[in-house]
């Protein structure tokens, strides 16, 4: 469930980096910073932050999910926003950390910490009432939505900033909803449906002949990316933040 | 690490059955998005409305339930209770022995393929000729249907063709007419000489008693208006409050079923024919099943009840369009069936098919397009947690645990010297190590370049300088 959300005091926040962020795409990190201290905020980041749990709630340890959710409560302690640059990420938090602890003791401090986690491009429009994005960029882009952000206001923010850049151009993708097969450990178990959704969700993508792919998640980005390469195409991945730091005058 | 039952299933699958079930799912979801799209400006109040409308029938079933009872009697149909599927076949069994009959048609009942009952009336030596058209193309061929709502959505129309030459119903012809035209020919002699007809139920009215049965072949119009007796199979959860109800449910249903606005035939059964009308069944009679219900509603599973029965979430699934339904191995496939079919049974059941509920990226396509807003992924997460909770074997082939990472994503330093060390990695054939895990990821996608710590000592210099 999206939270009920209350609004947004002060410009003090959090970034959660998000796994993928600390280990591979640093870049996109940087960028989210750039983009919420562009929309006038103080971004802080909590060091001793790891991970938001997401891998053991899809394989079904949930002691294991709490443990790391636990950690988490203590980190983003501060009752400031926390925004992650990866919607997969945020709803960990605020959809799925509070159904693992159901029945809880802790169920309502994880509930308040659902409330104020936000996905980047729904924190900026939603949040922060960021109504356009200045600066220009020349691009035909292809959004996949990434299908953590179903069901939130996340897709419609990111498209609303995308379009309002000076320059960009949305190309429509067919059934550009569809998953592209990645789900974390689903790619373990189910390697040949992961790996055949994907190169679809590929094709479809290319299809649309965009200069720049961009999600609000750098997990699907990086399994579609992983495929193209892998089978010797390029693929033009940019993560919604880096575009958004890329446009800036 | 092997891999799951499921993926293996969809990696031996022919091209053509892969084909036929996306080209199938493809167009009907579409067709569902558009004509929603088209008839409502606001077509997830129209699913809230039909949630709130399954979720109260089913949180009040101790009263719906002998309410539906009590206006069946009043009407002249006579109602009984079957605990599980098998005993919904010998009291069916049962009904037909003590009428005499031998020959008998049957539209479609999902939860007579629970009961395996065609094959059990077969044993019985009663004859049971299925009359929905997909239903009776699977029933020559002794395949299983792969699709709720389109029980042959693997089949091609070149397949079909070969199934009704092998079975004699005329010379090999793919055109569809054609092909109507003989399936027609062949059922009407059967609708004439059956002496009882069978049906399930899209609904039954507690206020009326009325038993909704939907159709496009008007197949069960034709069967209950030639035979005198008629026979309705359904489970418990069918019930609904009011016949005003049915002005959202019959909104929802089509649309979200195969994108029409109505089936070609909606019926609503009144019991006994009165004596002044020209056909249909003297006698009618309404089998409830339980068959689990009463358990999954007590269960952390109990929303999967509101389900109507669509088919909108395979569809929309594109792990089943890879796979098939029969990849799931039960009646009911997809989204659907990877919820509730381990529900169908004793534990021993549960752990042979609860690994199921891995076969989703947990993607949310199916919750997206579910007419009653079951939160399909979350239920499936439920199943794997209850599957590692019990240890399942099976179902917990190809998981990696998470012990490990647990203890790291809680330990901050020891997460960012893993983060840190782990830029070695750059210097080693990763694809050479044998590490699960990363063997599955680099067998058909790259891995982009470590990074691990650089964001770290980045935000450090800023707070530094």
């Amino acid at each position: 469930m999206y939270p009920q959300r209350s609004p947004v005091q002060g410009r003090r926040v959090q970034l959660m980096l998000t796994c993928l962020c600390d280990a591979f795409y640093d870049d996109v990190a940087t960028a989210a910073v750039t983009a919420l201290e562009h929309a006038g905020c103080e971004v802080v980041f909590p060091a001793a932050q790891t991970c938001c749990g997401q891998p053991a709630y899809t394989t079904g340890d949930w002691d294991a999910c709490r443990r790391v959710v636990q950690h988490a409560l203590v980190v983003f302690a501060e009752d400031v926003p926390v925004v992650s640059p990866a919607g997969s990420c945020a709803a960990a938090i605020f959809h799925e950390a509070p159904i693992v602890f159901e029945g809880h003791r802790e169920a309502p401090a994880v509930r308040a910490l659902a409330n104020r986690t936000w996905e980047l491009a729904d924190f900026l429009v939603n949040g922060l009432r960021v109504e356009s994005w200045p600066g220009r960029l020349q691009a035909r882009i292809a959004v996949h939505p990434g299908c953590h952000n179903r069901g939130t206001p996340t897709v419609a923010a990111a498209e609303r900033l995308l379009g309002s850049i000076d320059g960009v151009e949305l190309v429509p993708v067919t059934d550009a909803d569809l998953c592209c097969g990645f789900g974390g450990v689903f790619s373990v178990g189910f390697p040949h449906i992961s790996s055949a959704m994907g190169l679809r969700k590929v094709a479809a993508l290319m299809a649309a002949a965009p200069d720049l792919v961009v999600s609000p998640d750098m997990s699907c980005l990086m399994h579609q990316r992983g495929l193209a390469e892998h089978a010797g195409e390029k693929f033009p991945a940019r993560h919604l933040a880096q575009v958004l730091r890329d446009a800036l005058p | 690490m092997s891999t799951q039952r499921l993926d293996a299933h969809a990696a031996a699958l022919d091209a053509r059955v892969r084909n036929a079930v996306t080209a199938g799912t493809l167009a009907t979801h579409r067709n569902r998005r558009r004509i929603f799209g088209e008839d409502y400006a606001d077509s997830d109040a129209l699913r809230a409305a039909g949630a709130a409308i399954r979720q109260h029938a089913l949180d009040h079933l101790d009263e719906y339930l002998p309410a539906a009872e009590a206006a069946l009697v009043a009407r002249g149909v006579r109602v009984h209770y079957a605990r599980d599927a098998r005993r919904a076949s010998d009291v069916v069994l049962d009904i037909l022995r003590a009428a005499g009959v031998t020959r008998v048609v049957k539209a479609k009942s999902m939860v007579s393929e629970e009961a395996g009952l065609a094959a059990r009336l077969a044993g019985a030596g009663i004859s049971c000729v299925e009359s929905d058209l997909g239903e009776l193309i699977v029933q020559l061929d002794g395949d299983h249907p792969s699709h709720i709502v389109r029980p042959i959505i693997h089949r091609d129309r070149a397949g079909i063709a070969a199934t009704f030459a092998r079975h004699g119903l005329g010379d090999h012809d793919e055109d569809p007419q054609t092909i109507t035209l003989r399936a027609r020919r062949f059922l009407r002699e059967r609708f004439f000489s059956a002496q009882a007809s069978l049906s399930g139920a899209n609904f039954v009215s507690a206020e009326s008693g009325r038993v909704v049965v939907l159709t496009n072949e008007g197949n069960n119009r034709f069967g209950a208006a030639a035979a005198p007796l008629h026979v309705v199979v359904t489970s418990i959860d069918k019930v609904v409050p009011t016949d005003r109800d049915l002005g959202v449910l019959l909104a929802l249903l089509p649309r979200s079923a195969t994108g029409q606005r109505a089936t070609t035939y909606v019926e609503l059964i009144g019991g006994p024919r009165p004596a002044n009308r020209p056909s249909g069944p003297e006698v009618v009679q309404v089998v409830f099943v339980d068959h689990f219900r009463s358990d999954i509603l007590g269960s952390e599973w109990h929303e999967i009840l509101r389900c109507i029965r669509c088919g909108a979430c395979m569809n929309a699934c594109p792990v089943y369009r890879e796979a098939s339904g029969h990849a799931y191995r039960g009646v009911y496939p997809g989204p659907l069936g990877a919820v509730v079919e381990p529900l169908l049974g004793d534990a021993a059941h549960y752990a042979e098919r609860v690994d199921l509920a891995r076969a989703s990226s947990l993607c949310g396509a199916c919750a997206d397009v579910c007419p009653v807003q079951i939160p399909l992924p979350d239920l499936l997460v439920r199943h794997r947690a209850r599957a590692t909770r019990e240890r399942l074997a099976a179902a917990n082939a190809a998981t990696p645990p998470m012990g490990g990472y647990a203890f790291l994503a809680s330990s901050p330093r020891l997460w960012g010297l893993a983060l840190h060390a782990s830029r070695l990695l750059r210097f080693v054939p990763l694809a050479r190590l044998r590490i699960p895990l990363l063997s599955a990821w680099l067998a058909t996608r790259t891995l982009p370049d470590w990074r691990g710590g650089r964001f770290r000592a980045y935000m450090r210099r800023r707070r530094g300088g």
